[in-house]
């Protein structure tokens, strides 16, 4: 360490103002603060400050993404295997899973902390970090099939219109790695939807395959097949035809976007999430609470079976649990008082609900939910905060 | 006696060092000082030349503002300089002490049969009235206006903070005299805040003032938080405040009819090799307690203070003049922690979950962290919510408040509570603050802006 910290001291003047390569001065401070705590000291207020630090608070985010990530790569090839109708190994399958997943991961930390470090070396600031989780949230919210080249766009759109313009990170009043999802949704729907786009068939290296063989083939979402299914039946499918009961939903051994499935694995991440703090569990509860009553009221009303569907199986499809665990939670974009949370969460699960069962355009809602609660997150905290002044108005007056 | 006020929210902080309770006299120096930068928004006008004998009790500086508040000389000697500093701005008049610890002489009275207006001159012209306080501002109180009610808080909760009872113990007298003179200056309540469950007779048994006890982590002890509780103010209101130890400078005045600001001051701090209580006078040179008393292999930071509100201050500059503790800190400028965002960190301490304080403090509960001046992170935009909410025990929405300041929004910072609080009471939302915010100076800029703003003097 010490070998590195001299080296690091050695180039550092090269780096600073005047120096040959000041250029590049943010990019240099964010590896050194990422390898050594800044020794900077306090030089007002108070003198000692808590070891947490945002790189920390994202640091956990993405380590809480990381059951999902892990599941996500093997269901991918668990996916593809089915779909070619081979048997493959437990390492054979996760293996082929992370060969299809991998790019996306690295198309997205490329693309967005290229633009990222460019524009702090432009304003002359630190490099925020939260991209780092940005950066791993995008790959695991889109179908396995989006083109790399769209990923990187949207990733681009996102952090630069979405996030950057406003001011960065903190500023931005849309969820940065859903806004880069529903530039695809809107941009290149074909992609982002339908029974194509779920099902990966690629050869890597001699591994896999790119024709399906199995006989009954339905790439489609069960959230795809509810929303066009007519009639009576309700009956969701894997990709070999077989009906999936709640358990196979909750397991997530289904097709969907990368990292959503699991709710198993969403669960794990979440898990520590709220043991740390660093999502709000008032926020997590709430959303599964909306999910529930919207869903209670559908089913009262029910004229079919998707209506009639309990909320305990909407919990476990598409990206509800994926959503109320590491979307809804941002706490940039949520609401930021403690009773504004509540209602924030609740909406967010009510409407997921509604969009999702009542609207066959969007056969998952859980994207536009959010994004949608993003723009009253501060209208509620208004509320919330007019209160607050309103008690206190009404207290001077009985004073007086 | 009323009801135990529990507090939930917020933090106490577990570092080492904290003062062992026995007592020891500062080692003998002459050098003292006032400092007008204690009192902050004074503008000081000078009353007395270099070369000049002083006695203890007499006005060195008056407040240009408000020239019947004095403040006078901790002890008898010669004024060795009138230093300055940049803009001609007055940092301390230095006092080169004799060892005769002669004072301007007052008779002795009993506040009691004092009247109001009475009790008030006596104590404007002792050079007392600095330690009253008032809110709004949280600075030194108006003589001319008549507050609503005076607060004392009887207990310090902050990091490694003095036990007042330990200090007040023997000095029930002086202690209920001050209570008494204050009593006068209001017309409304004087409310004691104590230490639930603490033991003190000089605490429990104070007459004249309404007393409340309260239980719960630090800010319990913060004045502002137990105004909050006991009676908010609102806006147009006035309150002052007073540090219970400071009510012993008041009740020694009447006692003796002479000033005597001797202090016992806690020497804190993981840094120090002997924390204990020392004997001095406000107003000493900090090396009297300080010299060879810390490790100086290490690059060190003094503050006259707490942790999270006391002020930066070099071994030969003095104690600050609302001060009983005095804490050393490893400065941190030389260490160099390699990836420490990634790392379990089990010696340092964190309200975060994120870290593993709360289970090491379960497994060992004695545990005490060390702590340095490292910021520990870059300063961001406000990105995590709830954080402040969590530590700040008041019926205010502290993030909301902290940006109205930011934004210098002045209404809204009116209604969202602004003149219920002080910097102080935001220390810890500093302290907990993931994207690094100077909170406290973005209150109190907020609050001389607000004081301009309202033409108040």
């Amino acid at each position: 360490m010490k070998a590195l910290r001299k080296l690091l001291d050695k180039i550092k003047p090269a780096f600073e103002k005047g120096g040959k390569l000041s250029m590049f001065h943010s990019v240099f401070d964010g590896f050194e603060t990422f390898l050594f705590v800044p020794n900077r000291t306090s030089q007002s207020g108070t003198h000692i400050h808590d070891s947490i630090d945002s790189k920390r608070a994202m640091f956990v985010v993405v380590i809480a993404l990381i059951p999902a990530l892990l599941f996500g790569m093997f269901n991918v090839g668990y996916q593809h295997y089915l779909a070619i109708g081979q048997a493959a190994g437990f390492f054979q399958t996760f293996f082929w899973g992370a060969l299809a997943v991998l790019p996306y991961i690295v198309v997205s930390y490329v693309v967005g902390l290229g633009i990222e470090f460019t524009i702090a070396q432009f304003r002359g600031e630190e490099i925020h970090e939260g991209f780092l989780v940005t950066g791993m949230l995008i790959p695991l919210i889109i179908p396995i099939n989006t083109p790399l080249w769209m990923v990187a766009l949207a990733t681009a759109f996102a952090v630069i219109f979405v996030k950057e313009i406003f001011g960065g990170t903190g500023y931005n009043i849309f969820n940065v790695a859903l806004m880069a999802r529903a530039f695809l949704f809107f941009a290149y729907p074909s992609k982002m939807s339908g029974d194509s786009v779920w099902v990966s068939l690629k050869d890597y290296f001699g591994f896999g395959q790119e024709q399906a063989t199995i006989d009954v083939y339905t790439g489609a979402t069960p959230l795809g097949q509810a929303a066009i299914a007519g009639g009576d039946n309700l009956v969701l499918t894997g990709i070999t035809g077989e009906p999936l009961s709640w358990w196979d939903t909750f397991l997530g051994l289904i097709p969907g976007s990368i990292g959503e499935t699991s709710v198993l694995a969403i669960l794990l991440g979440g898990i520590l999430l709220i043991y740390t703090g660093i999502a709000s569990w008032k926020i997590i509860l709430s959303v599964f609470a909306g999910g529930a009553f919207m869903a209670i009221l559908l089913n009262i009303f029910a004229v079919n079976p998707y209506m009639e569907m309990p909320f305990w199986e909407h919990w476990c499809l598409g990206g509800f649990a994926f959503g109320a665990f590491f979307m809804a939670t941002d706490p940039v974009t949520a609401s930021r008082t403690e009773k504004g949370k509540w209602i924030y969460g609740f909406l967010i699960g009510l409407l997921a609900i509604l969009y999702r069962v009542l609207n066959p355009a969007y056969p998952e809602g859980m994207m536009l939910a959010i994004l949608f609660m993003n723009i009253f997150a501060k209208f509620i905290d208004y509320l919330v905060v007019q209160n607050n002044i309103k008690k206190r108005l009404k207290r001077a007056r009985i004073a007086q | 006696m009323t009801d135990v006020i529990k507090i939930k929210k917020g933090l106490d902080i577990s570092l080492k060092g904290g003062a062992f309770p026995e007592v020891q006299s500062a080692s003998y120096t002459e050098n003292y000082a006032l400092c007008p930068t204690d009192f902050h928004g004074l503008i000081p006008r000078v009353l007395v030349k270099e070369g000049e004998q002083v006695l203890a009790g007499t006005p060195l500086v008056a407040d240009k503002n408000k020239p019947e508040i004095l403040f006078v000389s901790p002890l008898s000697g010669v004024v060795s300089a009138v230093k300055r500093g940049e803009k001609r701005r007055l940092l301390a008049i230095e006092i080169r002490a004799d060892q005769k610890n002669a004072a301007l002489s007052y008779p002795v009275r009993n506040p009691l049969d004092m009247d109001g207006v009475k009790v008030k001159e006596a104590l404007l012209e002792a050079g007392l009235w600095p330690y009253i306080k008032r809110r709004p501002y949280d600075v030194i109180a108006n003589p001319r206006v008549e507050p609503k009610a005076i607060f004392i808080s009887a207990f310090d909760t902050a990091p490694l903070a003095p036990d007042y009872a330990f200090i007040l113990k023997g000095q029930g007298h002086d202690f209920q005299t001050g209570l008494n003179a204050l009593t006068k200056l209001t017309k409304g309540k004087v409310h004691l805040s104590i230490p639930a469950g603490s033991g003190s007779g000089e605490l429990k048994n104070a007459q004249n003032v309404e007393i409340h006890r309260f239980e719960g982590p630090h800010p319990a002890g913060n004045v502002g938080v137990q105004i909050n509780h006991i009676d908010p103010i609102n806006k147009g209101e006035t309150v002052w405040t007073v540090n219970a130890l400071d009510v012993l400078f008041i009740g020694r005045f009447f006692n003796k009819g002479r000033v005597d600001f001797s202090r016992l001051v806690a020497l804190t701090g993981p840094e120090v090799y002997e924390p204990r209580y020392y004997r001095c006078v406000a107003g000493i040179q900090l090396s009297a307690l300080l010299k060879g008393n810390v490790h100086k292999e290490i690059p060190l930071r003094y503050i006259s203070g707490n942790a999270l509100t006391g002020t930066r201050v070099e071994m030969d500059d003095y104690l600050g003049a609302y001060d009983s503790q005095v804490t050393v800190l490893h400065e941190g400028t030389d260490v160099h922690e390699f990836a420490g965002w990634v790392m379990p960190r089990l010696n340092m301490f964190s309200m975060s979950k994120t870290y593993f304080t709360g289970l090491v403090q379960k497994i060992c509960p004695r545990k005490q962290f060390d702590a340095d001046t490292r910021i520990l992170g870059g300063e961001r935009a406000l990105i995590m919510s709830g954080e402040y909410e969590k530590v700040f025990p008041m019926d205010i929405l502290p993030e909301k408040l902290v940006r109205a300041c930011i934004t210098r929004d002045l209404e809204k910072m009116e209604e969202l509570g602004i003149y219920e609080v002080a910097p102080e009471d935001f220390a810890l939302c500093e302290y907990v603050c993931t994207s690094k915010v100077e909170v406290q100076k973005q209150v109190r800029t907020a609050l001389d802006l607000l004081k301009a703003e309202n033409g108040e003097e």
